[in-house]
């Protein structure tokens, strides 16, 4: 039951994910191209950091500085009277209030709330991902069709939303169907994360079961793995075949190499 | 090392018995679940085996509103301190080098020794070729010092696995452990050279600066062992095994 | 003890020369910096050694990806489908798994000079088993990356190679290949950072770690055990990837310029 359930939680990190990539994304592409310099300055930190750090070493400390910080800050805003230190010695402790979530809040609060934050991390770094692609695919909007847009007279605001956004999306979509696919060969890496997701219950359910349990078997570890190779080949046949399609739909009225429309 | 909240297939019966709780300052208990008969994960996907019934009887004496969490191994004490779960309840030995970072309750399980297991047929020279010991336990350290080769293994399963196939010449883990694994093995396992006294009994870890949970709970270790209760569940879960308390 | 005593101590601890014992007890951040980085030495074999022999196998697979026979073409499709479809993490468990379910055997191999034996179960060692991973799947990526490119290379260069009497397989080594490999260097050069970075999760992989020998990782999780924080080991870790990273990006530079020191510069 664990095991299929498990499927639902890769689901739903890829769904929660998502929307917030995009956000991270645009954030970042944004303020890159922002003419504030220390606004570009830390677009350009955001985008490069994941081209230098591998994702595995976010996922190892994000959360965890994530937690603390969300803690620490709670702690500050909750708990002002507190004189105590937060570091005692090697233990982290923070008022009861500030605590993330309660801790008397029940079991499932605790499950959303650390898999939250794995989302969360995720996000982060394949935002920075995004964000290279949105920055590349921004500045691929032909000048042209912007100085259309400042000759009929439109606003800067106008031409952005107008004209620059939904032009950019074409440029986009091969490098985003691409952060896809790494995003959907990354989802194992919950199981380092601490989330129960399906590499954890195959591992659980396929490593060999004495006689205590209740159907005891020697190490089914491979067959276990084995479905789950055929489970991300399903999935990224799919999702390459959504693109392809997409992508045509997309570069429709557009002459590119792709074909005239 | 997975610092994060973790997620346990975990069942929440402690939570509704005790819920009138005056101050609602609730447990959480965490654990490996991946140690037969210490703690495992049974077939309904819920923390099982000696420690869920110890943990439970003592939640109930301390009055205590207990939950269950899982947590790997090799996270489980930087968890504890971190807050992430109050108490560790998951066949920790007691020793020096632990209590420097955590506290520990009394026993609630006398010291077991360590044995070495190796495939059938296997010459005691196999404890000094290469042998598997699950990473960061007083096992690893024992090899580590002994002058054999050490192989780290992250889950208890794969030291098991990995003596079977041969990928390791023995391999070390708590006696107990063993028993029901060389049990089912048909003789394809057998325990080699003397049982090794390493490490104290096993306790709760509590995180130093928890005084109060850690009261609560050596109070409760006390009356389970004094009406025999402690008893009745280490022979149940060890095969008969007499403890006097 | 001093940083320089450490650092002699411990610098190649993890290909096993040096002291023995890995550090206990009041741990000093140079003992960090300096035992993380000699894990580095793996990743950096693990890099070398999978980006070395996989950009061969590539190159033959991206041919054969491009042949017109079924026969060829079928297998070379599959095999990238495969491999890219699936998550490294998934590839390790599985190897490892099949690996250590290979009977264990020796085979002598005579190199004329020296005879050596080969043994299956070196397979089941990350010096090994998780390097063929690696290889196997960067040899898929940059596959499709160098399939993507002969692709694309223009049809005008062929022709006149013909033009000019050369024959089908010069046409190949002297024009096919280099231009492939101008058109998609771009792409492979990040192919490359992504499998250095890949090589972080042989940590993961459950191929174990031998007389604490590890890798970078496995030595940043180490201390991070140990010290019972994770704000140290870990930016130190993630530093020394950033240089690597800097380090490919320059080679791979340079060897860009090569590729296209004949194209002028004005495009």
């Amino acid at each position: 039951m664990n095991f299929y359930f498990s499927f639902l939680v890769v689901f739903s990190l890829l769904a929660i994910c998502v929307p917030f990539i995009l956000l991270f994304g645009f954030t970042g592409a944004l303020a890159r191209r922002s003419r504030i310099a220390p606004f570009r300055w830390f677009g350009l930190a955001y985008t490069s950091m994941v081209r230098g750090i591998p994702d595995i070493i976010f996922f190892l400390f994000v959360p965890i500085a994530l937690d603390q910080g969300i803690e620490y800050l709670r702690h500050h805003a909750k708990c002002p009277e507190w004189t105590e230190p937060i570091r005692q010695g090697n233990d982290f402790v923070v008022c009861a209030a500030a605590k993330m979530p309660l801790g008397p809040s029940p079991q499932w609060v605790h499950e959303t709330y650390g898999f939250f934050l794995a989302a969360l991390a995720f996000a982060i770094v394949f935002g920075a991902f995004a964000a290279n692609t949105l920055h590349g695919a921004l500045a691929a909007v032909p000048k042209n069709q912007l100085e259309t847009g400042a000759a009929f007279g439109m606003s800067q605001k106008q031409i952005f939303w107008r004209i620059h956004l939904p032009q950019m999306w074409v440029y986009a979509l091969p490098g985003l169907s691409n952060l896809w696919m790494i995003l959907i060969k990354a989802t194992p890496l919950l199981f380092l994360l601490g989330v129960e997701d399906i590499v954890y219950w195959a591992r659980e359910l396929g490593g060999s079961k004495t006689e205590r349990f209740a159907y005891p078997h020697g190490d089914w570890r491979l067959g276990y793995f084995l479905v789950l190779l055929v489970f991300y080949l399903l999935l990224s046949w799919v999702s390459e075949h959504v693109f392809a399609r997409l992508n045509l739909k997309m570069s429709k009225g557009l002459a590119t190499i792709g074909g005239q429309a | 090392m997975k610092l994060i909240k973790l997620l346990g297939g975990v069942a929440l019966a402690a939570a509704f018995t005790t819920s009138a709780m005056a101050d609602g300052h609730a447990v959480r208990l965490g654990t490996e679940g991946a140690y037969a008969p210490y703690n495992f994960i049974n077939d309904a996907g819920e923390v099982d085996g000696f420690e869920r019934e110890v943990g439970d009887e003592l939640c109930k004496r301390a009055e205590l509103d207990c939950t269950w969490v899982t947590n790997e191994w090799d996270s489980i004490i930087p968890n504890l301190v971190s807050g992430n779960y109050d108490a560790i309840i998951a066949g920790m030995s007691i020793t020096a080098e632990r209590d420097e970072v955590i506290d520990f309750t009394q026993e609630y399980f006398p010291p077991d020794p360590s044995t070495y297991v190796a495939a059938a047929g296997a010459t005691m020279d196999a404890i000094k070729g290469s042998v598997a010991a699950q990473t960061a336990t007083i096992q690893a350290s024992y090899v580590s010092d002994s002058g054999a080769t050490l192989v780290e293994f992250s889950t208890p399963d794969e030291v098991v696995a990995a003596v079977k196939n041969g990928e390791v010449d023995a391999a070390l883990a708590d006696d107990a452990f063993w028993q029901d694994i060389v049990k089912a093995s048909n003789g394809e396992l057998v325990f080699i050279g003397e049982p090794i006294a390493i490490g104290g009994g096993i306790g709760m870890g509590i995180r130093e600066s928890d005084t109060e949970l850690k009261e609560k709970l050596n109070a409760a270790i006390d009356s389970i062992k004094a009406d025999g209760t402690l008893s009745a569940m280490i022979a149940k879960w060890f095969d008969g095994r007499m403890v006097k308390y | 003890m001093t940083c320089a005593q450490t650092i002699s101590d411990y610098g190649l601890r993890a290909i096993g020369l040096g002291e023995r014992a890995l550090p206990r007890a009041d741990i000093t951040l140079c003992e960090q910096v300096v035992l993380i980085g000699s894990g580095l030495i793996w990743n950096v074999y693990f890099a070398v050694i999978a980006l070395g022999l996989g950009f061969f196998l590539a190159s033959s697979i991206a041919f054969a990806r491009n042949s017109s026979n079924p026969f060829v073409w079928r297998p070379a499709a599959f095999f990238i489908f495969v491999i890219r479809g699936s998550p490294l993490f998934i590839q390790f468990f599985l190897l490892y798994e099949a690996f250590v379910l290979l009977p264990k055997l020796g085979f002598d191999i005579n190199l004329g000079f020296v005879e050596v034996t080969i043994e299956t179960r070196w397979l089941t060692r990350a010096w090994l088993g998780a390097t063929i991973v690696l290889f196997l799947n960067t040899t898929a990526y940059t596959a499709q990356i160098f399939y993507g490119a002969l692709r694309s290379v223009p049809k005008g260069e062929i022709e006149a190679g013909k033009a000019i009497g050369m024959t089908k397989s010069q046409i190949n080594k002297r024009i096919i290949w280099p231009t492939m490999l101008r058109l998609s260097w771009a792409s492979y050069t990040n192919e490359a950072i992504f499998l250095l970075h890949a090589t972080a999760l042989v940590f993961f992989s459950s191929f174990p770690a031998w007389r604490q020998q590890g890798d970078a990782l496995y030595f940043a999780s180490y201390f991070a055990d140990k010290t019972f924080n994770p704000f140290v080991p870990y930016p130190i870790i993630a530093g020394y990837f950033i240089v690597l990273t800097l380090i490919v990006i320059f080679i791979f530079g340079w060897f860009n310029r090569r590729l296209n020191r004949h194209i002028s510069k004005n495009h």
